[in-house]
């Protein structure tokens, strides 16, 4: 349970790291929070040659809330998302995902850039930013790019990084409707969830369901987001009927793993127990139920 | 540009208020340094993959893994360890609470109790048993079944805030 040896580099600016990242290749991994990539060199899952330590660009460590947009630097770390008042008054969700993520100690190194540079596909961050459209933004040898988080995630623990290349933020489109929860199951608090759900939504002067959004997460190999129920719930009353009816198509829309572990049949139901908990709790929470 | 660090590494670091000058390399967990190289063994080291807590310590005042983190990564930053809570005849107040409650048995796990909840109860002056339980989800104790441990931090947060005696 002891790391590979490794050359310890720590850049005091972005410039320096993207060119200590470009310098050593596929040889070199970026060491944001450590809290994934910390055991997965103790277990010497990963054996990188070289380790550049991102901890001294506090300018990443940001939030900035625009009218259209909440600004998240890539280095800033679970706590502070969970805690920031600014968080609270535009992106509720995003504030109580992150909220939920590993546990109290884990949260005040973690950092979003991590979370989505790690792709986890049960992982909060990236459930949330896939769910809401958040973008993120890459800098790298030839400066800097955007690249929505559905493209950026590809697989379990592959996403569209190349040589040389850091996440510097994520930006998440505002507005999002009033109305919104994260539900996750897992077997212990702290741990990974089989499913989660995040969800967002308003309601018009009849209170119907307008701007849904509904993603999943631990249901494939990436997150998802689910279009066609979000189509299948607009402009409907989020009643009973409704709630349950969304709650079904959703567990029939996925086609989650099958494993000795967890029958793909437990996480469909799941799926759809965690959508009914989550539109009940965005309902009851701003009824203050 | 910073030179590459080439190992072993003659480190400065900074725990407990106290200047350390070590010769590590680079690969070496805060935990082990903190335990051969400094001395200090109050910061246990359980399952070495940040799941069991018990080498939680503070890095510039919040709490986190030794175990996920390496001892270079600390030069210029602030280590608090278990050794600066309290004293054998001056408890903290958390730690007289633990004792009273039976909040330990073994004690393997409780310096990581210990630096998280002196950590937290600062930023959270009155918590519900339910914030305690959250939050000590992330430190496995196999003996007391944690009952006695959020009894205990309820306890300490009412004698911090000048509720109890």
């Amino acid at each position: 349970m002891k790391p590979a040896p490794f050359t310890y580099h720590r850049p005091a600016s972005l410039a320096e790291a993207l060119t200590l990242l470009l310098r050593h290749g596929p040889a070199a991994k970026p060491l944001a929070g450590g809290q994934s990539l910390g055991p997965m060199l103790n277990m010497r899952l990963a054996r990188p040659a070289h380790l550049v330590d991102l901890n001294d660009l506090i300018e990443l460590d940001s939030l900035r809330v625009t009218e259209d947009t909440l600004e998240v630097g890539a280095l800033t770390r679970h706590h502070r998302l969970a805690n920031a008042p600014e968080v609270q008054r535009s992106l509720p969700l995003l504030g109580a995902a992150a909220a939920s993520i590993g546990h109290y100690t884990i949260r005040q190194r973690g950092t979003i850039g991590g979370s989505l540079a790690h792709a986890d596909p049960a992982a909060q961050l990236p459930l949330i930013a896939v769910t809401l459209g958040a973008t993120l933004v890459i800098s790298g040898p030839d400066g800097s790019r955007e690249i929505a988080a559905a493209d950026f995630l590809q697989s379990i623990m592959t996403v569209d990084l190349r040589d040389g290349e850091l996440i510097t933020a994520v930006r998440f489109p505002l507005p999002v409707g009033d109305l919104w929860a994260y539900e996750a199951f897992s077997r212990r608090h702290g741990d990974f969830a089989l499913v989660s759900v995040a969800l967002s939504f308003s309601r018009d002067a009849e209170g119907k369901i307008v701007a849904l959004r509904l993603g999943l997460g631990g249901v494939d190999t990436v997150p998802l987001r689910l279009p066609e129920i979000e189509a299948r719930g607009q402009g409907r009353l989020a009643d009973e009927n409704t709630i349950r009816d969304l709650a079904i198509a959703t567990a029939t829309a996925i086609a989650p793993e099958d494993s000795e572990q967890v029958p793909a049949v437990y996480r469909r139901e799941l799926a759809e127990t965690l959508v009914v908990r989550a539109f009940k709790a965005a309902v009851n929470r701003e009824e203050g139920a | 540009m910073s030179a590459p660090t080439q190992d072993p590494l003659t480190l400065s670091l900074s725990v407990n208020g106290e200047t350390h000058e070590v010769r590590v390399p680079a690969r070496k967990l805060l935990s082990d340094v903190l335990r051969d190289d400094i001395g200090l063994t109050g910061t246990h080291v359980g399952c070495e993959h940040g799941v069991c807590g018990a080498c939680t310590i503070l890095i510039d005042g919040r709490p986190a893994r030794a175990c996920l983190t390496f001892a270079v990564q600390m030069e210029g930053h602030e280590v608090t360890t278990i050794e600066a809570v309290g004293r054998p005849d001056t408890l903290s107040a958390l730690q007289q609470a633990l004792h009273e409650e039976h909040g330990l048995q073994c004690g393997f796990c409780t310096p990581g109790i210990v630096v998280t909840f002196e950590h937290y109860l600062r930023e959270n002056t009155n918590p519900t048993a339910e914030d305690v339980r959250d939050v000590l989800s992330g430190n496995l104790c196999r003996c007391t079944g944690y009952q006695n441990i959020v009894v205990a931090v309820l306890k300490a947060a009412a004698r911090m805030r000048g509720e109890l005696a």
